[in-house]
């Protein structure tokens, strides 16, 4: 058990190492520096940088350092909390980026669990009434949830709300609700808000989920151990829900290891099409205008509340079933 | 294979009987056919990968015949047709055979600003097939300017319009034959690439096992764990906008197999794992094979078919990726026409509610990607014709 901790906890910070790295790389990808997008920035809105100003400049902020230095020099700043400025709003990083990190995660987070909610009891069901109508659609339902990209689902949901019910189903708040500081009210407004994207989001995670759960069930249902519940005269509920239900469930622990990290992904382009109010707008706005500090942040940030998040969910189901292998998936 | 000699003989029989044959007879066909055989046999039971697998050749014959089916140039546009919506043709003419479309005349509504067509049923613009029509090259060779429908006496550009325009007036059917061509071909060579990638680092991985395998075991759980999307849109801004679309093209296949071979490498290792421990391998090292001999003769053709149907799952995957990128504006630029540009002018509500055909391309992405499935579930079902 210790040493199954001490290696997760080791992956996980080598893994928050490889996107520092990788986002290093992002930010600094785009020819030209930031002193480069920063004079761009000062001649546009008409004051001019002199040659000298700019190697001052580079020389404070540590541009002429080989990389290796600078992207310790990053990393310093980014674990002091500093994570520069954002050129395009002349504000700190952390200022711009502000609720949109914690809303991401929220979406993602209603997402996953939205996702469980669903595939439990519907995969239990395909299962248990196999080739029922009900088991069909389910399938079915769940092979289109899988072809469909979540942008294209948002984008369908977004017209045929708009056509059928004449509403706007994007954003996370009701109007006057999006500046306002946080209270219960906005809570509430905000639970209201999330199905709709959680649902998207999540659907092709639980089209999967779905598949695997009856197929799991399917091989535990045949087995002697349910015949022997069955003939004691256990109610057929009990017989179901008590012991092969269980066993099945091992897919959801699983595969929370490679869902989160697609459902945070996938939750940047939907946020686009529905005008959430995450970091995936901001995300797109910043790499257009090759506002790399910003863009790095977020990939950055993105990346390592995802490790952290699913560190957390992976010692969460082995604290809920002891049985997960220690190995490793 | 150390399985009991009577249970393979019991498959046998049940494989003869799903086939609904005489069973000595099959039993007989089945023990000598090859693997491949097997595999073919077991994979024509499966009634939807079979339709699927026609649905994926058929989109293929799209993309080598995008020009001979498209009837308008793509990149011939007219604000004077912008947004016009979806043209029926009718087939009969007074109960005689003779497609036409009605002629259009477009003005601008005082009003909204939005653009108006109405069709004149009075002016009948026959349809004809196998018309000559713009310049292309076949194969990207052969100069050709045939087309498999265009108009007698007038220009297709201007006239015919099966799925509507786009802003620019654009011809929404000839753009989708090319956005098929290009988004299909970029899933094509985005998988090669995550093949090699994954074929090499997988069997070196299963292969030597040990340090080597452990880091690359690492590598991969590190690729899985990060959030794919920020990370190739913050990789395809910084290409330079002075790319030309080959360029892009191939820089965007590349920053999108980078994080697509990790499961191909996964399929690889665990089938070099099992396969080791296999009898046969044993009994060719102790027969004094070489070890290339061993991988290539013994052990890549036992797992080949399971990495034709991993590599056919990883298709959609690709397709997903480049659309995706491409409805963001960071991956294929105009000009260049793919399924994501194409969704791309869809992204508002005020342009699906004025112009909901635009979200036509979607029907193509999704029917591909499900077919891509079904036929790579089908697949992975026969690539184990000893199995159950």
């Amino acid at each position: 058990m210790l040493a199954y901790l001490i290696r997760r906890s080791l992956l996980a910070i080598l893994t928050m190492w490889a996107v520092s790295v990788l986002s290093f790389v992002v930010i600094q990808l785009p020819p030209g520096d930031y002193i480069t997008s920063y004079i761009a920035q000062m001649s546009s809105s008409g004051s001019g940088v002199s040659a000298e100003e700019a190697e001052s400049l580079r020389r404070q902020y540590g541009l002429d350092q080989p990389m290796t230095v600078q992207y310790l020099r990053w990393m310093t700043m980014v674990l002091r909390g500093n994570f520069g400025m954002a050129l395009e709003y002349g504000r700190p990083v952390s200022d711009v980026i502000g609720d949109r990190l914690w809303l991401t995660m929220v979406v993602s987070v209603a997402a996953i669990i939205l996702t469980w909610l669903l595939a439990l009891p519907i995969g239990i069901y395909s299962a248990v009434r196999q080739y029922s109508i009900g088991d069909y659609v389910a399938t079915f339902v769940g092979f289109i949830g899988l072809a469909i990209p979540s942008f294209m689902l948002a984008l369908i949901l977004m017209y045929l709300g708009f056509t059928l019910l004449n509403v706007n189903i994007g954003g996370l708040f009701s109007e006057g609700f999006g500046e306002a500081p946080w209270s219960l009210a906005k809570a509430w407004d905000l639970t209201k808000h999330l199905p709709l994207p959680a649902l998207i989001l999540g659907l092709a995670g639980t089209a999967q989920l779905i598949r695997i759960m009856r197929a799991n069930l399917l091989d535990e249902l045949g087995k002697p151990y349910v015949v022997t519940a069955r003939a004691r005269g256990l109610s057929e509920t009990r017989v179901i829900l008590k012991y092969p239900v269980r066993v099945a469930l091992n897919p959801f622990a699983s595969t929370i290891g490679y869902l989160f990290p697609y459902v945070v992904s996938g939750s940047i382009i939907v946020s686009l099409v529905l005008s959430l109010p995450t970091v995936g707008p901001l995300l797109l706005k910043a790499l257009i205008a090759q506002d790399m500090f910003l863009a790095g942040t977020i990939v950055l940030l993105l990346g390592v509340m995802t490790v952290i998040g699913t560190f957390v969910s992976d010692l969460l189901l082995i604290w809920i079933d002891p049985r997960i292998k220690y190995e490793g998936r | 294979m150390d399985r009991p000699a009577h249970q393979v003989r019991g498959q046998v029989a049940e494989g003869a009987q799903a086939l609904g044959l005489p069973t000595t007879e099959t039993e007989e066909r089945i023990s000598v056919a090859t693997q491949w055989q097997l595999m073919w046999w077991r994979f024509r039971k499966h009634r939807v990968a079979m339709a699927s697998t026609v649905v994926v050749l058929l989109f293929y014959l799209v993309v080598i015949f995008a020009d001979f089916l498209a009837y308008s140039n793509p990149l011939a546009s007219e604000a004077q047709r912008s947004l016009l919506p979806p043209q029926r043709i009718h087939w009969f003419d007074n109960g005689r055979f003779a497609p036409h479309v009605y002629a259009l005349s477009g003005r601008r509504d005082p009003v909204t600003f939005k653009r108006v067509y109405t069709p004149d049923p009075e002016k009948k613009i026959p349809v004809r097939f196998f018309t000559p029509g713009f310049e292309y090259h076949l194969f990207g060779l052969i100069p050709a300017n045939w087309h498999l429908i265009g108009i007698e006496g007038a220009t297709p550009e201007e006239t015919l319009f099966l799925l509507g325009t786009d802003e620019q007036g654009r011809d929404l059917w000839s753009r989708l034959m090319y956005g098929t061509q290009t988004s299909l071909t970029i899933g094509l060579v985005g998988v090669t690439i995550s093949l090699i990638l994954g074929v090499l680092l997988g069997g070196i991985s299963g292969l030597y096992g040990g340090v080597t395998d452990t880091i690359i075991q690492r590598v991969v759980e590190i690729l899985r764990s990060i959030p794919t999307i920020p990370l190739w849109m913050g990789l395809a801004a910084a290409l330079p906008n002075d790319w030309d679309i080959m360029r892009v093209y191939f820089a965007i296949t590349i920053i999108i197999s980078l994080i697509g071979w990790t499961e191909l490498a996964r399929v690889v290792r665990g089938r070099f794992l099992s396969l080791r421990e296999e009898d046969f391998v044993m009994a060719a090292e102790l027969a004094g094979c070489s070890q290339m001999r061993i991988i290539f003769t013994h052990l890549v053709p036992s797992f080949l078919s399971h990495i034709i149907a991993a590599t056919t799952l990883a298709i959609p995957a690709m397709i997903i990726s480049e659309t995706s990128l491409s409805f963001l504006g960071l991956g294929l630029r105009p000009p260049a026409i793919s399924w994501g540009v194409l969704l791309q002018q869809a992204q508002s509500i005020q342009a699906l509610a004025i112009s909901p055909w635009l979200l036509i391309p979607s029907i193509p992405v999704t029917i591909v990607i499900l077919a891509f499935n079904f036929m790579g579930d089908g697949l992975r079902d026969a690539a184990d014709p000893y199995g159950q």
